[in-house]
Protein backbone atom coordinates (compact mmCIF):
# COMPACT_ATOMS: atom_id res chain seq x y z
CA UNK A 1 0.00 0.00 0.00
CA UNK A 2 2.52 2.71 1.06
CA UNK A 3 4.63 1.47 -2.29
CA UNK A 4 1.99 2.01 -4.12
CA UNK A 5 0.77 5.39 -2.72
CA UNK A 6 4.74 6.25 -3.39
CA UNK A 7 4.55 5.04 -7.17
CA UNK A 8 1.42 6.53 -8.12
CA UNK A 9 1.49 9.89 -5.82
CA UNK A 10 4.69 10.18 -4.30
CA UNK A 11 3.82 13.97 -3.47
CA UNK A 12 0.89 13.13 -1.24
CA UNK A 13 2.94 10.20 0.40
CA UNK A 14 5.13 13.25 1.12
CA UNK A 15 2.67 15.62 2.49
CA UNK A 16 0.75 13.17 3.92
CA UNK A 17 0.31 14.26 7.44
CA UNK A 18 -1.22 17.57 5.57
CA UNK A 19 -3.28 15.89 3.21
CA UNK A 20 -5.02 14.01 5.87
CA UNK A 21 -5.71 17.36 7.98
CA UNK A 22 -7.04 18.79 4.53
CA UNK A 23 -9.12 16.09 4.66
CA UNK A 24 -10.54 16.60 8.37
CA UNK A 25 -10.69 20.57 7.49
CA UNK A 26 -13.10 19.89 4.49
CA UNK A 27 -15.30 17.38 6.50
CA UNK A 28 -16.04 20.08 9.15
CA UNK A 29 -16.10 23.17 6.74
CA UNK A 30 -18.84 20.61 5.27
CA UNK A 31 -20.66 18.83 7.97
CA UNK A 32 -20.63 22.32 10.55
CA UNK A 33 -22.19 24.62 7.72
CA UNK A 34 -24.29 21.67 6.27
CA UNK A 35 -25.86 21.09 9.62
CA UNK A 36 -26.78 24.58 10.23
CA UNK A 37 -27.82 25.36 6.77
CA UNK A 38 -30.10 22.33 6.64
CA UNK A 39 -32.26 23.29 9.79
CA UNK A 40 -32.19 27.34 8.45
CA UNK A 41 -32.69 26.49 5.07
CA UNK A 42 -36.12 24.13 6.36
CA UNK A 43 -36.91 27.12 8.19
CA UNK A 44 -36.78 29.50 5.14
CA UNK A 45 -38.58 27.16 2.59
CA UNK A 46 -41.53 26.27 5.14
CA UNK A 47 -41.77 30.23 6.16
CA UNK A 48 -41.48 31.17 2.27
CA UNK A 49 -44.05 27.89 1.57
CA UNK A 50 -46.74 29.08 4.25
CA UNK A 51 -46.55 32.98 3.89
CA UNK A 52 -46.72 32.95 0.04
CA UNK A 53 -50.06 33.75 -1.67
CA UNK A 54 -52.16 31.23 -1.33
CA UNK A 55 -50.54 29.84 1.45
CA UNK A 56 -52.02 28.97 4.72
CA UNK A 57 -50.56 31.72 6.21
CA UNK A 58 -50.11 34.27 3.93
CA UNK A 59 -48.37 37.26 4.78
CA UNK A 60 -47.02 39.31 1.73
CA UNK A 61 -44.31 41.51 3.53
CA UNK A 62 -42.54 38.67 5.34
CA UNK A 63 -42.88 36.70 2.17
CA UNK A 64 -41.24 39.30 -0.04
CA UNK A 65 -38.36 40.29 2.63
CA UNK A 66 -37.05 36.44 2.76
CA UNK A 67 -37.80 36.19 -1.16
CA UNK A 68 -35.69 39.45 -1.68
CA UNK A 69 -32.78 38.17 0.95
CA UNK A 70 -32.77 35.34 -1.29
CA UNK A 71 -32.28 36.77 -4.77
CA UNK A 72 -29.94 39.29 -3.44
CA UNK A 73 -27.32 36.45 -1.85
CA UNK A 74 -27.84 33.67 -4.61
CA UNK A 75 -26.83 36.35 -7.31
CA UNK A 76 -23.91 36.92 -5.61
CA UNK A 77 -20.55 34.68 -7.13
CA UNK A 78 -19.40 32.89 -3.67
CA UNK A 79 -15.71 34.05 -3.90
CA UNK A 80 -17.36 37.61 -4.49
CA UNK A 81 -19.58 36.68 -1.47
CA UNK A 82 -16.11 35.37 0.77
CA UNK A 83 -14.84 38.84 0.80
CA UNK A 84 -17.79 40.88 1.24
CA UNK A 85 -18.86 38.76 4.57
CA UNK A 86 -15.27 39.20 6.34
CA UNK A 87 -16.00 42.30 8.41
CA UNK A 88 -19.02 40.59 9.31
CA UNK A 89 -17.70 36.75 9.90
CA UNK A 90 -15.09 38.82 11.52
CA UNK A 91 -17.51 40.49 14.10
CA UNK A 92 -19.27 37.01 15.06
CA UNK A 93 -16.72 34.68 15.11
CA UNK A 94 -13.55 36.79 15.73
CA UNK A 95 -11.53 35.43 12.66
CA UNK A 96 -11.95 35.55 9.01
CA UNK A 97 -9.77 32.54 8.01
CA UNK A 98 -9.25 29.01 8.97
CA UNK A 99 -11.96 26.61 9.51
CA UNK A 100 -13.90 29.19 11.72
CA UNK A 101 -13.73 31.82 9.65
CA UNK A 102 -15.38 30.20 6.40
CA UNK A 103 -18.31 28.58 8.81
CA UNK A 104 -20.43 32.07 8.07
CA UNK A 105 -19.80 32.59 3.98
CA UNK A 106 -20.76 29.05 3.46
CA UNK A 107 -23.84 29.18 5.58
CA UNK A 108 -24.54 32.62 3.61
CA UNK A 109 -23.87 30.45 -0.08
CA UNK A 110 -25.93 27.62 0.93
CA UNK A 111 -28.86 28.70 2.92
CA UNK A 112 -30.55 30.96 -0.37
CA UNK A 113 -30.31 27.93 -2.29
CA UNK A 114 -31.54 25.68 -0.01
CA UNK A 115 -34.59 27.28 1.01
CA UNK A 116 -35.36 27.81 -2.52
CA UNK A 117 -35.17 24.02 -3.62
CA UNK A 118 -36.73 23.25 0.11
CA UNK A 119 -39.73 25.67 -1.07
CA UNK A 120 -40.22 23.85 -4.84
CA UNK A 121 -40.04 20.30 -2.87
CA UNK A 122 -43.04 21.77 -0.82
CA UNK A 123 -44.99 23.57 -3.16
CA UNK A 124 -45.02 19.56 -4.75
CA UNK A 125 -47.31 18.59 -1.75
CA UNK A 126 -50.92 18.40 -3.66
CA UNK A 127 -53.03 21.60 -2.11
CA UNK A 128 -55.36 18.92 -1.54
CA UNK A 129 -53.95 17.21 1.25
CA UNK A 130 -53.27 20.03 2.69
CA UNK A 131 -57.26 21.12 2.24
CA UNK A 132 -58.03 17.46 3.87
CA UNK A 133 -55.74 18.17 7.01
CA UNK A 134 -57.54 22.18 7.46
CA UNK A 135 -61.04 20.07 7.09
CA UNK A 136 -59.84 17.49 10.02
CA UNK A 137 -58.79 20.59 12.00
CA UNK A 138 -55.22 20.62 11.74
CA UNK A 139 -53.24 23.81 12.90
CA UNK A 140 -50.39 25.19 11.33
CA UNK A 141 -48.37 23.14 12.96
CA UNK A 142 -49.70 20.25 11.96
CA UNK A 143 -49.68 21.17 8.30
CA UNK A 144 -46.52 21.90 8.18
CA UNK A 145 -44.91 18.69 10.17
CA UNK A 146 -47.27 16.44 9.78
CA UNK A 147 -48.08 16.96 5.73
CA UNK A 148 -46.04 19.36 4.45
CA UNK A 149 -42.46 17.81 5.63
CA UNK A 150 -43.87 14.52 6.07
CA UNK A 151 -45.27 13.89 2.59
CA UNK A 152 -42.24 16.10 1.29
CA UNK A 153 -39.35 13.77 2.59
CA UNK A 154 -38.25 11.95 -0.41
CA UNK A 155 -38.35 15.29 -2.36
CA UNK A 156 -36.32 16.86 0.51
CA UNK A 157 -33.31 14.22 0.41
CA UNK A 158 -33.39 14.86 -3.51
CA UNK A 159 -32.92 18.40 -2.49
CA UNK A 160 -30.68 18.11 0.41
CA UNK A 161 -28.21 15.84 -2.12
CA UNK A 162 -27.89 18.40 -4.53
CA UNK A 163 -27.27 21.14 -1.92
CA UNK A 164 -24.32 19.03 0.00
CA UNK A 165 -22.48 18.47 -3.43
CA UNK A 166 -22.91 22.09 -4.25
CA UNK A 167 -21.68 22.86 -0.82
CA UNK A 168 -19.01 20.01 -1.07
CA UNK A 169 -17.36 22.74 -4.28
CA UNK A 170 -17.66 25.60 -1.92
CA UNK A 171 -15.54 24.08 0.47
CA UNK A 172 -13.11 24.19 -2.27
CA UNK A 173 -13.63 27.58 -3.20
CA UNK A 174 -13.31 28.89 0.63
CA UNK A 175 -10.19 26.98 1.03
CA UNK A 176 -8.60 28.98 -1.47
CA UNK A 177 -9.15 32.13 0.72
CA UNK A 178 -7.43 30.62 3.60
CA UNK A 179 -10.39 28.25 5.22
CA UNK A 180 -7.68 25.14 4.49
CA UNK A 181 -9.41 21.91 3.29
CA UNK A 182 -8.91 19.97 -0.09
CA UNK A 183 -8.97 22.93 -1.81
CA UNK A 184 -6.42 25.27 -0.57
CA UNK A 185 -4.24 21.86 -0.53
CA UNK A 186 -4.98 20.94 -4.05
CA UNK A 187 -3.79 25.17 -5.14
CA UNK A 188 -1.27 25.45 -2.32
CA UNK A 189 0.86 22.25 -2.77
CA UNK A 190 -0.73 20.70 -6.23
CA UNK A 191 -0.92 23.84 -8.34
CA UNK A 192 1.19 25.92 -6.88
CA UNK A 193 4.68 23.34 -5.85
CA UNK A 194 4.33 21.82 -9.55
CA UNK A 195 2.86 18.08 -7.94
CA UNK A 196 0.31 17.41 -10.78
CA UNK A 197 -0.20 13.67 -8.70
CA UNK A 198 -1.19 16.24 -5.75
CA UNK A 199 -4.21 17.92 -7.71
CA UNK A 200 -5.08 14.32 -9.47
CA UNK A 201 -5.85 12.56 -5.98
CA UNK A 202 -7.56 15.49 -4.50
CA UNK A 203 -10.19 15.43 -7.85
CA UNK A 204 -10.80 11.72 -7.03
CA UNK A 205 -11.11 11.89 -3.49
CA UNK A 206 -13.69 14.28 -3.86
CA UNK A 207 -15.37 12.70 -6.76
CA UNK A 208 -15.79 9.58 -4.36
CA UNK A 209 -17.08 11.96 -1.53
CA UNK A 210 -19.84 13.23 -4.41
CA UNK A 211 -20.54 9.70 -5.57
CA UNK A 212 -21.02 9.01 -1.74
CA UNK A 213 -23.52 11.74 -0.65
CA UNK A 214 -25.35 11.25 -4.31
CA UNK A 215 -25.61 7.02 -3.46
CA UNK A 216 -26.89 8.29 0.40
CA UNK A 217 -29.13 10.72 -0.54
CA UNK A 218 -31.15 8.62 -3.89
CA UNK A 219 -31.38 5.66 -1.75
CA UNK A 220 -33.16 7.71 1.21
CA UNK A 221 -35.06 9.31 -1.85
CA UNK A 222 -35.74 5.83 -3.18
CA UNK A 223 -37.06 4.16 0.39
CA UNK A 224 -39.43 7.41 1.24
CA UNK A 225 -41.39 7.75 -2.09
CA UNK A 226 -44.98 6.65 -1.11
CA UNK A 227 -43.73 4.82 2.19
CA UNK A 228 -42.09 5.55 5.45
CA UNK A 229 -38.73 4.36 5.74
CA UNK A 230 -39.24 2.18 8.35
CA UNK A 231 -42.17 -0.02 8.24
CA UNK A 232 -44.59 -0.23 10.95
CA UNK A 233 -46.48 -3.28 11.04
CA UNK A 234 -50.03 -2.74 12.60
CA UNK A 235 -51.87 -6.05 14.04
CA UNK A 236 -55.54 -5.83 15.17
CA UNK A 237 -54.94 -7.93 18.38
CA UNK A 238 -51.67 -5.97 20.11
CA UNK A 239 -50.17 -2.77 19.75
CA UNK B 1 -78.72 20.24 11.55
CA UNK B 2 -77.17 22.49 9.20
CA UNK B 3 -78.90 25.93 8.20
CA UNK B 4 -77.03 28.16 5.61
CA UNK B 5 -78.12 31.90 5.65
CA UNK B 6 -77.75 34.51 3.09
CA UNK B 7 -74.27 33.63 2.16
CA UNK B 8 -72.33 35.71 -0.27
CA UNK B 9 -68.87 34.78 -1.46
CA UNK B 10 -67.39 36.62 -3.43
CA UNK B 11 -63.51 35.59 -4.91
CA UNK B 12 -61.15 38.81 -5.98
CA UNK B 13 -58.39 38.21 -8.48
CA UNK B 14 -56.33 40.64 -10.24
CA UNK B 15 -58.68 39.48 -13.48
CA UNK B 16 -61.49 40.60 -11.75
CA UNK B 17 -64.47 39.51 -9.31
CA UNK B 18 -66.12 36.25 -9.58
CA UNK B 19 -69.39 35.99 -7.23
CA UNK B 20 -69.01 32.14 -6.49
CA UNK B 21 -71.95 32.40 -4.07
CA UNK B 22 -74.94 34.79 -4.18
CA UNK B 23 -77.31 35.01 -1.44
CA UNK B 24 -77.83 31.24 -0.87
CA UNK B 25 -79.65 29.76 1.80
CA UNK B 26 -80.07 25.89 2.64
CA UNK B 27 -81.78 23.62 5.24
CA UNK B 28 -80.92 20.29 5.70
CA UNK B 29 -82.50 17.97 8.10
CA UNK B 30 -80.31 15.85 10.45
CA UNK B 31 -80.06 12.34 9.19
CA UNK B 32 -80.51 13.10 5.82
CA UNK B 33 -79.21 12.93 2.70
CA UNK B 34 -78.86 16.23 1.08
CA UNK B 35 -77.47 16.17 -2.69
CA UNK B 36 -76.26 19.34 -4.55
CA UNK B 37 -75.69 19.43 -8.05
CA UNK B 38 -74.20 22.18 -10.60
CA UNK B 39 -72.26 22.11 -13.36
CA UNK B 40 -68.22 23.15 -12.61
CA UNK B 41 -68.15 26.86 -11.32
CA UNK B 42 -71.55 26.77 -10.28
CA UNK B 43 -70.90 27.18 -6.72
CA UNK B 44 -71.03 23.82 -5.41
CA UNK B 45 -67.91 23.31 -4.47
CA UNK B 46 -67.71 26.77 -2.18
CA UNK B 47 -71.27 26.24 -0.83
CA UNK B 48 -69.87 23.00 1.32
CA UNK B 49 -66.79 24.16 1.73
CA UNK B 50 -68.52 27.71 3.12
CA UNK B 51 -69.97 23.99 6.06
CA UNK B 52 -66.85 23.63 7.65
CA UNK B 53 -65.12 27.15 6.77
CA UNK B 54 -62.56 26.09 4.30
CA UNK B 55 -64.00 28.79 2.72
CA UNK B 56 -65.08 31.94 4.59
CA UNK B 57 -67.89 33.63 3.09
CA UNK B 58 -67.90 37.43 2.79
CA UNK B 59 -71.37 37.27 4.46
CA UNK B 60 -73.72 35.53 6.41
CA UNK B 61 -74.75 33.16 8.85
CA UNK B 62 -74.14 29.23 9.04
CA UNK B 63 -75.87 27.06 12.34
CA UNK B 64 -74.00 23.19 12.51
CA UNK B 65 -75.95 21.37 14.94
CA UNK B 66 -77.24 24.44 17.23
CA UNK B 67 -73.65 26.12 16.88
CA UNK B 68 -74.43 29.73 14.95
CA UNK B 69 -71.92 31.17 13.36
CA UNK B 70 -72.37 35.18 11.83
CA UNK B 71 -70.15 35.51 9.37
CA UNK B 72 -69.31 39.81 8.51
CA UNK B 73 -66.43 40.46 5.95
CA UNK B 74 -64.77 37.57 6.24
CA UNK B 75 -64.78 37.59 9.69
CA UNK B 76 -66.39 34.55 11.88
CA UNK B 77 -68.32 35.23 14.74
CA UNK B 78 -69.96 32.94 17.49
CA UNK B 79 -73.49 33.51 18.20
CA UNK B 80 -74.45 32.02 21.77
CA UNK B 81 -77.19 33.19 24.20
CA UNK B 82 -77.70 36.49 21.77
CA UNK B 83 -73.78 37.57 22.54
CA UNK B 84 -71.64 37.60 19.34
CA UNK B 85 -68.02 36.66 19.99
CA UNK B 86 -64.89 36.26 17.61
CA UNK B 87 -64.49 32.73 17.19
CA UNK B 88 -60.59 31.88 17.79
CA UNK B 89 -58.80 29.80 15.34
CA UNK B 90 -58.55 26.88 17.80
CA UNK B 91 -62.50 26.90 17.85
CA UNK B 92 -62.74 26.73 14.23
CA UNK B 93 -59.70 23.85 14.14
CA UNK B 94 -62.33 21.75 16.80
CA UNK B 95 -65.53 22.68 14.67
CA UNK B 96 -63.70 21.80 11.44
CA UNK B 97 -63.09 18.10 13.15
CA UNK B 98 -65.99 17.37 13.97
CA UNK B 99 -67.11 17.73 10.65
CA UNK B 100 -66.19 14.71 8.26
CA UNK B 101 -65.06 15.59 4.78
CA UNK B 102 -64.06 13.31 1.27
CA UNK B 103 -62.80 14.58 -1.78
CA UNK B 104 -62.83 13.42 -5.26
CA UNK B 105 -58.78 12.71 -5.14
CA UNK B 106 -59.09 11.57 -1.94
CA UNK B 107 -56.39 13.15 -0.58
CA UNK B 108 -54.63 10.59 1.68
CA UNK B 109 -51.11 11.00 2.53
CA UNK B 110 -48.75 9.28 0.47
CA UNK B 111 -46.22 8.37 3.05
CA UNK B 112 -48.52 6.97 5.76
CA UNK B 113 -50.13 3.35 5.30
CA UNK B 114 -53.70 2.82 5.79
CA UNK B 115 -53.43 2.99 9.45
CA UNK B 116 -51.90 6.04 10.06
CA UNK B 117 -54.32 8.07 7.64
CA UNK B 118 -57.28 7.11 9.47
CA UNK B 119 -55.31 7.43 12.70
CA UNK B 120 -54.73 10.66 11.63
CA UNK B 121 -57.72 12.73 13.22
CA UNK B 122 -57.28 11.02 16.33
CA UNK B 123 -53.75 11.63 16.82
CA UNK B 124 -52.62 14.62 19.21
CA UNK B 125 -56.09 14.85 20.61
CA UNK B 126 -55.42 13.35 23.87
CA UNK B 127 -56.55 9.84 22.88
CA UNK B 128 -54.33 6.83 24.23
CA UNK B 129 -52.30 4.92 21.86
CA UNK B 130 -54.87 2.22 22.80
CA UNK B 131 -57.92 3.93 21.92
CA UNK B 132 -56.21 5.08 18.61
CA UNK B 133 -55.67 1.63 17.75
CA UNK B 134 -59.06 0.05 18.81
CA UNK B 135 -61.39 2.80 16.85
CA UNK B 136 -58.99 2.58 13.74
CA UNK B 137 -59.57 -1.38 13.57
CA UNK B 138 -63.22 -0.34 14.02
CA UNK B 139 -63.28 2.06 11.28
CA UNK B 140 -61.63 -0.39 9.20
CA UNK B 141 -64.65 -2.64 9.64
CA UNK B 142 -67.04 -0.47 9.22
CA UNK B 143 -65.29 0.38 6.06
CA UNK B 144 -64.66 -3.36 4.88
CA UNK B 145 -61.23 -2.98 4.63
CA UNK B 146 -59.03 -4.69 7.79
CA UNK B 147 -56.77 -7.02 5.25
CA UNK B 148 -55.42 -3.65 3.98
CA UNK B 149 -54.27 -2.07 7.02
CA UNK B 150 -50.61 -1.63 6.54
CA UNK B 151 -50.83 -0.85 2.94
CA UNK B 152 -49.76 2.29 1.11
CA UNK B 153 -51.94 4.60 -0.60
CA UNK B 154 -50.04 3.64 -4.08
CA UNK B 155 -51.20 -0.39 -3.21
CA UNK B 156 -54.79 0.39 -3.53
CA UNK B 157 -57.65 0.88 -5.83
CA UNK B 158 -59.49 3.98 -6.34
CA UNK B 159 -62.39 2.06 -4.45
CA UNK B 160 -60.43 1.16 -1.52
CA UNK B 161 -58.88 4.45 -1.65
CA UNK B 162 -62.25 6.42 -1.12
CA UNK B 163 -62.88 3.63 1.58
CA UNK B 164 -59.82 4.98 3.72
CA UNK B 165 -60.78 8.41 3.10
CA UNK B 166 -64.22 7.36 4.60
CA UNK B 167 -62.57 6.21 7.60
CA UNK B 168 -60.77 8.62 7.93
CA UNK B 169 -63.55 11.15 8.24
CA UNK B 170 -65.51 8.94 10.28
CA UNK B 171 -63.03 8.91 12.93
CA UNK B 172 -63.97 11.39 15.24
CA UNK B 173 -67.63 10.30 15.25
CA UNK B 174 -68.73 13.31 13.06
CA UNK B 175 -72.78 14.19 13.01
CA UNK B 176 -71.50 15.62 9.45
CA UNK B 177 -69.91 14.61 6.80
CA UNK B 178 -69.25 16.14 3.41
CA UNK B 179 -68.38 14.42 0.23
CA UNK B 180 -67.14 16.41 -2.65
CA UNK B 181 -67.25 14.49 -5.87
CA UNK B 182 -66.73 11.75 -4.54
CA UNK B 183 -66.69 9.35 -6.46
CA UNK B 184 -66.39 11.39 -9.64
CA UNK B 185 -62.93 9.56 -10.24
CA UNK B 186 -63.70 5.91 -9.81
CA UNK B 187 -65.16 3.63 -12.37
CA UNK B 188 -68.80 2.42 -12.18
CA UNK B 189 -68.08 -0.27 -9.95
CA UNK B 190 -66.20 1.21 -7.58
CA UNK B 191 -68.98 4.03 -7.52
CA UNK B 192 -71.40 1.83 -6.82
CA UNK B 193 -70.08 0.40 -3.96
CA UNK B 194 -69.25 3.70 -2.17
CA UNK B 195 -72.65 4.76 -3.07
CA UNK B 196 -73.70 1.92 -1.48
CA UNK B 197 -71.36 2.36 1.55
CA UNK B 198 -72.29 6.12 1.89
CA UNK B 199 -76.23 4.89 2.50
CA UNK B 200 -75.27 2.48 4.89
CA UNK B 201 -73.66 4.58 7.36
CA UNK B 202 -76.01 7.06 6.61
CA UNK B 203 -78.72 4.29 8.33
CA UNK B 204 -76.16 2.41 11.04
CA UNK B 205 -74.68 5.91 12.43
CA UNK B 206 -77.30 8.16 11.33
CA UNK B 207 -75.07 10.60 10.10
CA UNK B 208 -76.07 13.41 7.95
CA UNK B 209 -74.11 14.09 4.32
CA UNK B 210 -74.13 16.41 1.87
CA UNK B 211 -73.11 15.01 -1.13
CA UNK B 212 -71.95 17.34 -4.21
CA UNK B 213 -72.01 15.89 -7.63
CA UNK B 214 -72.41 16.68 -11.60
CA UNK B 215 -73.67 13.63 -11.62
CA UNK B 216 -77.76 12.77 -11.66
CA UNK B 217 -77.50 9.62 -11.20
CA UNK B 218 -75.31 9.96 -7.58
CA UNK B 219 -78.58 11.66 -6.33
CA UNK B 220 -81.04 9.57 -7.65
CA UNK B 221 -79.51 6.55 -5.93
CA UNK B 222 -78.58 8.27 -2.21
CA UNK B 223 -80.10 11.88 -1.58
CA UNK B 224 -83.55 12.36 0.07
CA UNK B 225 -83.49 15.91 -0.84
CA UNK B 226 -80.97 17.60 -3.62
CA UNK B 227 -80.45 21.16 -4.66
CA UNK B 228 -79.75 22.62 -8.45
CA UNK B 229 -77.21 25.51 -8.27
CA UNK B 230 -76.36 27.70 -11.11
CA UNK B 231 -74.41 30.52 -11.10
CA UNK B 232 -73.59 30.60 -7.43
CA UNK B 233 -77.55 30.50 -6.97
CA UNK B 234 -79.67 27.61 -6.05
CA UNK B 235 -82.43 27.47 -8.76
CA UNK B 236 -83.81 24.55 -7.70
CA UNK B 237 -84.64 22.93 -4.60
CA UNK B 238 -86.63 19.93 -2.85
CA UNK B 239 -87.31 16.42 -2.43
CA UNK B 240 -85.30 14.05 -5.23
CA UNK B 241 -88.52 12.29 -6.52
CA UNK B 242 -90.74 15.35 -7.13
CA UNK B 243 -87.40 17.13 -8.74
CA UNK B 244 -87.09 14.05 -11.12
CA UNK B 245 -90.87 13.65 -11.43
CA UNK B 246 -91.43 17.43 -12.46
CA UNK B 247 -88.33 19.62 -13.05
CA UNK B 248 -89.03 22.86 -13.27
CA UNK B 249 -85.75 24.67 -14.41
CA UNK B 250 -84.22 24.72 -17.63
CA UNK B 251 -80.96 23.49 -16.21
CA UNK B 252 -83.17 20.73 -13.75
CA UNK B 253 -84.18 18.83 -16.78
CA UNK B 254 -81.19 19.25 -18.40
CA UNK B 255 -79.90 17.00 -14.97
CA UNK B 256 -82.83 14.74 -15.40
CA UNK B 257 -82.44 13.93 -19.14
CA UNK B 258 -79.10 13.25 -18.08
CA UNK B 259 -79.53 9.54 -16.96
CA UNK B 260 -82.79 9.18 -18.41
CA UNK B 261 -82.93 7.86 -22.13
CA UNK B 262 -86.23 9.96 -22.63
CA UNK B 263 -84.54 12.87 -23.86
CA UNK B 264 -83.32 10.65 -26.93
CA UNK B 265 -86.41 11.14 -28.42
CA UNK B 266 -85.85 14.79 -28.99
CA UNK B 267 -82.78 13.99 -30.63
CA UNK B 268 -84.59 11.76 -33.20
CA UNK B 269 -87.58 14.46 -34.45
CA UNK B 270 -84.06 16.34 -34.76
CA UNK B 271 -82.99 13.93 -36.76
CA UNK B 272 -85.94 13.21 -39.13
CA UNK B 273 -85.99 9.69 -37.77
CA UNK B 274 -88.51 7.61 -39.37
CA UNK B 275 -89.24 5.65 -35.84
CA UNK B 276 -90.75 9.05 -35.13
CA UNK B 277 -92.34 10.05 -37.88
CA UNK B 278 -95.83 10.43 -38.25
CA UNK B 279 -97.77 9.78 -41.53
CA UNK B 280 -100.31 12.17 -42.22
CA UNK B 281 -103.48 11.73 -40.28
CA UNK B 282 -102.14 8.30 -39.34
CA UNK B 283 -100.72 8.74 -35.68
CA UNK B 284 -99.30 11.09 -32.81
CA UNK B 285 -96.56 11.27 -30.85
CA UNK B 286 -96.75 11.92 -26.83
CA UNK B 287 -94.75 11.42 -24.23
CA UNK B 288 -96.05 9.51 -21.41
CA UNK B 289 -95.02 10.57 -17.43
CA UNK B 290 -96.71 7.66 -14.80
CA UNK B 291 -95.39 9.04 -11.24
CA UNK B 292 -96.06 6.81 -8.07
CA UNK B 293 -99.49 8.01 -8.01
CA UNK B 294 -100.07 5.62 -11.42
CA UNK B 295 -100.40 2.02 -9.93
CA UNK B 296 -103.30 0.73 -13.06
CA UNK B 297 -102.14 -0.81 -16.02
CA UNK B 298 -103.51 2.22 -17.85
CA UNK B 299 -101.80 1.65 -21.19
CA UNK B 300 -103.92 -1.65 -22.00
CA UNK B 301 -106.84 -0.56 -20.72
CA UNK B 302 -106.68 2.55 -22.66
CA UNK B 303 -106.30 0.85 -25.62
CA UNK B 304 -109.37 -1.68 -25.21
CA UNK B 305 -111.78 1.08 -23.95
CA UNK B 306 -111.03 3.62 -27.16
CA UNK B 307 -110.00 1.19 -29.86
CA UNK B 308 -106.89 3.06 -30.07
CA UNK B 309 -102.66 1.30 -30.47
CA UNK B 310 -99.90 2.37 -28.74
CA UNK B 311 -96.86 1.67 -30.69
CA UNK B 312 -93.92 2.57 -27.76
CA UNK B 313 -90.89 3.74 -29.35
CA UNK B 314 -89.16 4.29 -25.51
CA UNK B 315 -89.82 3.97 -22.45
CA UNK B 316 -87.88 3.95 -19.29
CA UNK B 317 -88.49 3.56 -15.63
CA UNK B 318 -86.29 5.12 -12.66
CA UNK B 319 -86.24 4.17 -9.28
CA UNK B 320 -85.64 6.84 -6.98
CA UNK B 321 -84.83 5.59 -3.42
CA UNK B 322 -87.81 3.22 -2.84
CA UNK B 323 -90.46 4.95 -5.73
CA UNK B 324 -90.31 4.65 -9.24
CA UNK B 325 -91.64 6.95 -11.95
CA UNK B 326 -91.82 5.91 -15.30
CA UNK B 327 -91.80 7.59 -18.86
CA UNK B 328 -92.74 6.42 -22.46
CA UNK B 329 -92.89 8.15 -25.93
CA UNK B 330 -95.58 6.45 -27.76
CA UNK B 331 -97.35 6.86 -31.40
CA UNK B 332 -100.86 6.74 -31.40
CA UNK B 333 -102.84 5.24 -33.76
CA UNK B 334 -106.67 5.26 -34.62
CA UNK B 335 -109.04 7.93 -35.16
CA UNK B 336 -108.71 10.82 -34.36
CA UNK B 337 -111.72 11.47 -32.27
CA UNK B 338 -110.59 8.25 -30.47
CA UNK B 339 -107.07 9.54 -29.59
CA UNK B 340 -108.54 12.26 -28.26
CA UNK B 341 -110.55 10.57 -25.78
CA UNK B 342 -107.75 8.32 -24.59
CA UNK B 343 -105.52 11.29 -23.99
CA UNK B 344 -108.09 12.87 -21.68
CA UNK B 345 -108.61 9.66 -19.90
CA UNK B 346 -104.61 8.99 -19.49
CA UNK B 347 -105.05 12.76 -18.06
CA UNK B 348 -107.67 11.80 -15.65
CA UNK B 349 -105.59 8.61 -14.58
CA UNK B 350 -102.75 11.29 -13.34
CA UNK B 351 -100.56 10.11 -16.21
CA UNK B 352 -99.22 13.30 -17.55
CA UNK B 353 -99.11 13.90 -20.91
CA UNK B 354 -96.98 15.60 -23.20
CA UNK B 355 -97.52 16.10 -27.13
CA UNK B 356 -94.11 15.51 -28.62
Amino acid sequence: MENFIKTVAPNIWAYRTRFIQSLLDTWSLFLIPGIISFILGIFFGVVLTITKKGGIKQNTVIFRIIDTIINIFRAIPFVILLIFLIPFTRLIVGTAIGVRGAVIPLIFGTVPFFSRQVETALANVSPGKIEAARAMGSGIFGLIFRVYLHEAVPELARVTTITAISLVGLTTMAGAVGAGGIGSFAINYGQGQGHPDIVNVCVVVLLVAVCIIQAIGSFVAKKTTNRTFIHKIYKKDNI
Amino acid sequence: MIEIENVTKIFRTKAGTVEALKDVSLKIEKGETYGVIGYSGAGKSTLVRCINFLETPDIGAVTIDGTRIEIDNEKLFLVKDGEKTRLSEKSLNKLRSSIGMIFQHFNLLDRSNVFDNIAYPLKYTGKSKKEIHDRVFELLELVGLESKVNAYPCELSGGQKQRVAIARALANNPKILLSDEATSALDPDATESILNLLKDLNKKLGVTIVVITHEMGVIKSICDRVAVMEKGKVVEEGRVYDIFSNPKQPITRKFVNSTSSLSKVDELVKKDSPLVKSQAGESRLYRLVFDKSVNNPVISEVSRKFNVDFNIILANVEAIGDQTIGAMIVKLSGEDKAIDAALTYLSATKVRVEAV
